[in-house]
């Protein structure tokens, strides 16, 4: 049972923490509930209107610069267009990214259990990485001719990488105390894999999976435009072309646009995934004590 | 030098369900690493059942080298270590075969698990389940003044508190050995008082064996029944110096005159272990006794 004297060590221990609490509590409200979306939004809506009105004001042409106002109407007008396009360039992307950490992080933990595994293959996944997407995707047309698996293999090949490299290098940074403990108390290997090894890899993991998910998102863009896919599956940068072509200049900026809000939404959305999974445990899960 | 004989800890009768006890005996440990630095050389001591013992001893003496071949992390290079008659220390990562319970310099704790489950590890790791281990995880925080932070994070705790969970964790599933190295020396006076108090009364009442390493002259006198004054690099059992001051001890231990004759004796063994090193090592051993 607590005595006395341990409840009152206990309490002035605690002190400083509930103070810092209180003051986290007091302060940035706003910082950590609104402004990571509304900052950035009040800015765009500033350029926006900026464009808007240089657009009119020096009456520049549409075909070459079409004004918000007109992007946001084809939208409207090529919902239907657009909405199927989307659907194929973000399905390619999702299925990419899931494969990507699938294989990533099988691939990773392959390379933890034995070093020369990771020594003889890593190397391979390098050249997939620094090899230009555009040099390799009419290589796959010509291999497997079929696009829309191009595009898969494509947006996977850019997205695999940083989530095999920052997986395989945070199963490695585990407290090197942590894992004194588990060997002192015999922890079977899927002990440490589940209860050590997991849980100080996964902040890597997840800085790597904020990057995948956007290079998978380009990856697919851009094999679109490589493999000329239009005619079977038009996905957005397929549009971006038929927009060009037909001089539609406010449609090839609607479908970027969708691209571009596609790219902020994912990564919005891998932040938020962080913040969930990490819990406030880890520092880049946390708000900067700031004033 | 040879070993003193074994000599009762404190006289406190064994706490009821501690594991059966075993003297630890280091034989003409040598330890090299591989890049050719040469940690220990021929240390041979022994650790009784039920004794406190600091390692004492200048900055990269070899003193963690020591617990951590008593645990088994680590293997000596030449001699053996014996627990119960048995070598148990002799191959790499093969821990000796007792319940040991360890505190590192950092708290070293797992900083995505709540207080509660990072008390919990070690019996989970064993396969006790949550249920069974309930009343285990919470007398042990509730020994160590914590019982109401077991659902806080690490981050949320000071530096005092979590090294108050380590030693919780550690001393949850009643280890036969408890290995403190250097646990509180990051923090500040008055902490470090009051976790030594703590880490007496954890002592006498589960009777664990207690291997402190520390670089503080006052602390390691304060705690041990016995003093084992190590030589700079590679390290070396200079001195065993026993400390017949009765247990429980408190404030008024840390004012006695025999106390400061003790410190001083032991501080005199540090200057003399030292005689030989060099002027980094002699420049540490002044700051431990300063810190005495």
């Amino acid at each position: 049972m607590r005595d006395a004297a341990e409840a009152s060590n206990a309490a002035v221990d605690a002190a400083p923490v509930k103070a810092a609490e209180r003051a986290e509590r007091r302060g940035h409200g706003f910082q950590r509930g609104l402004a990571p979306f509304a900052a950035p939004l009040g800015v765009g809506l500033v350029v926006a209107g900026v464009w808007e009105f240089a657009v009119g004001y020096w009456q520049v042409p549409e075909y070459l610069l079409p004004p918000p106002s007109a992007i946001v109407e084809t939208m409207g007008a090529e919902r239907a267009t657009l909405a199927s396009a989307w659907c194929v360039t973000f399905g390619a992307m999702a299925v990419a990214l899931m494969a990507a950490v699938l294989f990533g992080v099988l691939l990773a933990a392959v390379f933890a259990t034995s070093r020369i595994v990771e020594l003889s293959l890593f190397p391979y996944a390098v050249v997939l990485q620094v090899t230009p997407l555009v040099a390799i995707a009419p290589l796959l047309m010509i291999w497997i001719n079929t696009p829309w698996i191009v595009k898969l293999v494509c947006a996977w090949i850019v997205a695999f990488f940083p989530i095999l490299s920052n997986t395989a290098l945070g199963l490695r940074a585990a407290d090197p105390g942590l894992s004194d403990l588990f060997r002192l108390y015999r922890a079977s290997p899927w002990q440490r894999a589940r209860l050590l090894l997991a849980p100080s890899a996964l902040p890597y993991f997840l800085a790597g999976l904020r990057v995948a998910v956007n290079l998978a998102l380009v990856g697919a863009v851009v094999a679109e435009f490589v493999t000329g896919a239009a005619t079977d599956h038009p996905g957005l940068a397929s549009l971006v072309f038929e927009g060009q072509y037909a001089m539609n200049v406010p449609l090839t900026f609607a479908a970027l646009g969708l691209i571009s809000g596609t790219g902020i939404a994912m990564y919005f959305a891998t932040h938020l995934l962080s913040r969930w999974l990490l819990g406030g445990w880890h520092a880049s899960s946390l708000e900067p004590d700031r004033p | 030098m040879t070993p003193p004989a074994a000599t009762p800890a404190s006289g406190r009768p064994p706490a009821p369900g501690s594991p059966p006890p075993s003297a630890i005996d280091l034989r003409r440990v040598g330890k090299v690493y591989p890049g050719g630095t040469r940690a220990l050389d021929g240390v041979t001591c022994r650790f009784e059942p039920g004794e406190f013992v600091s390692l004492l001893g200048p900055s990269g003496c070899g003193k963690c080298t020591v617990l951590r071949i008593v645990a088994g992390l680590a293997a000596p290079t030449t001699g053996e270590v014996v627990r119960g008659g048995k070598a148990g220390g002799g191959s790499p990562g093969v821990p000796m075969p007792t319940e040991l319970g360890c505190v590192f310099q950092e708290p070293t704790l797992m900083p995505w698990a709540r207080v509660w489950d990072n008390v919990y590890l070690p019996l989970r790791l064993r396969g006790v389940r949550r249920r069974a281990a309930q009343d285990r995880v919470d007398a042990a925080l509730t020994r160590v003044g914590l019982a109401d932070f077991a659902g806080a994070l690490p981050r949320e705790l000071s530096g005092g508190m979590k090294m108050r969970v380590a030693v919780a964790r550690a001393t949850v599933a009643r280890p036969a050995v408890l290995m403190l190295d250097e646990p509180f020396a990051a923090l500040d006076e008055i902490t470090r008082f009051r976790l030594n108090d703590d880490l007496l009364r954890l002592w006498s009442e589960q009777a664990w064996t207690g291997l402190f390493v520390t670089h503080s002259v006052f602390e390691s006198v304060y705690l041990s029944s016995r003093v084992i004054v190590m030589s700079g690099r590679p390290g070396r059992v200079i001195e065993e110096v026993a400390v017949p001051l009765p247990y429980p001890r408190d404030d008024a231990t840390r004012t006695s005159a025999e106390y400061v004759s003790l410190c001083r004796h032991v501080s005199d063994a540090l200057r003399r272990s030292m005689a030989g090193a060099g002027q980094h090592g002699a420049a540490d051993a002044q700051g431990g006794t300063r810190d005495a």
